[in-house]
């Protein structure tokens, strides 16, 4: 039904998952779960866009390896980044003989890659999809604030883009063990007034509170429901207002919702200002942390709401407001049978 | 003792920019220009020099330092050449500031490549 959380009756499985994260995520909390990671933040190539445009490759390959499946095997790729015209997914992913969908949804756009391939599998354009998303933070600076040479001052409530890119391959197939996507909610564009670029949790929390308040006031579920209510990349300050953007609204989210952009790193001991921010962020952490939980069965029904600050170096710079927006999936497994 | 007055002056106004940076959304680069800008008009109104006697590098290193060089050349300039020292007398006064900033940049650029903080 139009505007409702649209429900996918074909259930498209997780068949496999990859990430590729940068050294300081590899410093981190997660760092056993990811599949690369590499002291190098150019992965050995000469500029930064390249190095992510490696990541995407790398952690696609692996993905594909892990379900036993090659690049021919895909029906159709979704994929996307940050930086301007997504060049390092597209780069990642050329010459690979896969139609290839690029999307954008600023750090949204791993959840929107999610929501879109399992439509594609829905309607039968594919059986088999990859949804990518990655950022790096050295080309995200140079594309948002400025070249990291500028040596740059970053304030308390700036995030830190994520070096890291993260893969899941969703097959239509039966597989009562696998995790797969159950629903998909597309975000309206939102925005409250907030002009900071240095302060990105703030711009999104408003689209990620409307989001989650829209979606259960359609849907027949209560917060109660789900194992885990998980943001893309609020960060510290941005996850307090959605907190407080829900609760005011009637929805006490306290006790069930975390942030990508806390877990992946270690907040007290890692310099990371207000958290971890960009498409790779919810990548990393999801295609590692979650469906390592879902596999072990601490967690059986989540939301994933990615969410994107849809602002460019040029409205910053000529003093715009910065719209948000976020795009929210459940991801489910059902009961084992015997 | 120049030592001292030397570093709390610079301190201190590094102390102001830190708090501008922490606590409102002006962001680096106008808080520099910022400083540009205000080294000129202290200078201008007569406070600078007398705080650049008094702690030396202190006042002169900090980017207010750079708008008080900047104003001097200018009233050295107009006092020997006339209205035209407007023109010239910050650029001639600030050359080799900026000759060395663009100079060492470049060497710097060469030898180094750039890499992540936090690392």
């Amino acid at each position: 039904m139009p505007r409702m959380p649209f429900v996918f009756t074909k259930k498209p499985k997780i068949v496999a998952c990859a990430t590729a994260v940068g050294a300081l995520e590899a410093k981190g909390p997660l760092s056993s779960l990811f599949d690369v990671v590499s002291d190098d933040s150019k992965y050995g190539m000469n500029t930064w866009e390249k190095a992510e445009a490696e990541m995407v490759r790398s952690c696609t390959e692996i993905a594909l390896k892990k379900a036993k499946m090659s690049y021919q095997d895909v029906d159709v790729a979704f994929a996307g980044d940050l930086t301007n015209q997504c060049a390092s997914t597209t780069f990642g992913m050329k010459d690979k003989g896969m139609p290839y969908i690029g999307l954008y949804g600023a750090c949204s756009t791993f959840a929107l890659s999610l929501g879109m391939a399992a439509l594609s599998i829905e309607s039968g354009l594919a059986t088999t999809t990859l949804s990518v998303a990655s950022s790096h933070f050295c080309s995200a600076e140079r594309q948002y604030r400025f070249p990291l040479e500028y040596g740059c001052q970053r304030t308390p409530t700036a995030q830190t883009t994520v070096t890291g890119a993260g893969s899941v391959i969703l097959k239509n197939v039966e597989n009562k063990d696998s995790a797969f996507v159950a629903e998909f909610f597309p975000g309206i564009v939102r925005d409250l007034g907030i002009k900071d670029a240095n302060n990105m949790g703030a711009a999104m929390a408003p689209a990620c509170a409307d989001t989650v308040c829209r979606y259960f006031s359609l849907s027949n579920c209560t917060p109660k429901d789900f194992d885990l209510i998980l943001t893309g990349d609020l960060g510290l300050e941005g996850h307090r207002i959605f907190l407080e953007l829900c609760g005011a609204q009637g929805l006490n989210l306290v006790d069930i919702s975390d942030d990508c952009g806390k877990i992946i790193y270690n907040m007290k001991e890692q310099d990371v200002n207000s958290g971890g921010s960009g498409c790779g962020c919810s990548a990393a952490v999801f295609s590692s942390l979650i469906m390592d939980q879902f596999q072990s069965g601490h967690l059986r029904d989540i939301l994933l709401i990615g969410t994107g600050a849809l602002l460019n170096s040029t409205t910053v710079l000529q003093k715009e407001t910065i719209p948000g927006i976020a795009h929210l999936v459940r991801i489910r497994k059902d009961a084992q049978w015997n | 003792m120049e030592l001292i007055k030397c570093f709390i002056v610079g301190g201190l106004l590094c102390v102001v920019a830190q708090i501008l940076i922490d606590k409102t959304a002006i962001t680096p680069a106008r808080i520099l220009v910022g400083y540009v800008c205000a080294g000129v008009l202290l200078t201008g109104i007569g406070i600078y020099k007398p705080l650049v006697e008094f702690a030396g590098c202190g006042a002169t290193v900090p980017l207010t330092g750079f708008g008080y060089t900047l104003a001097v050349g200018v009233e050295k300039a107009v006092s020997e050449t006339g209205i035209l020292g407007a023109l010239t007398g910050g650029l001639s006064a600030t050359a080799g500031g900026i000759g060395s900033a663009i100079l060492f940049s470049l060497f710097f650029g060469l030898i180094f490549k750039g890499k992540p903080e936090n690392l």
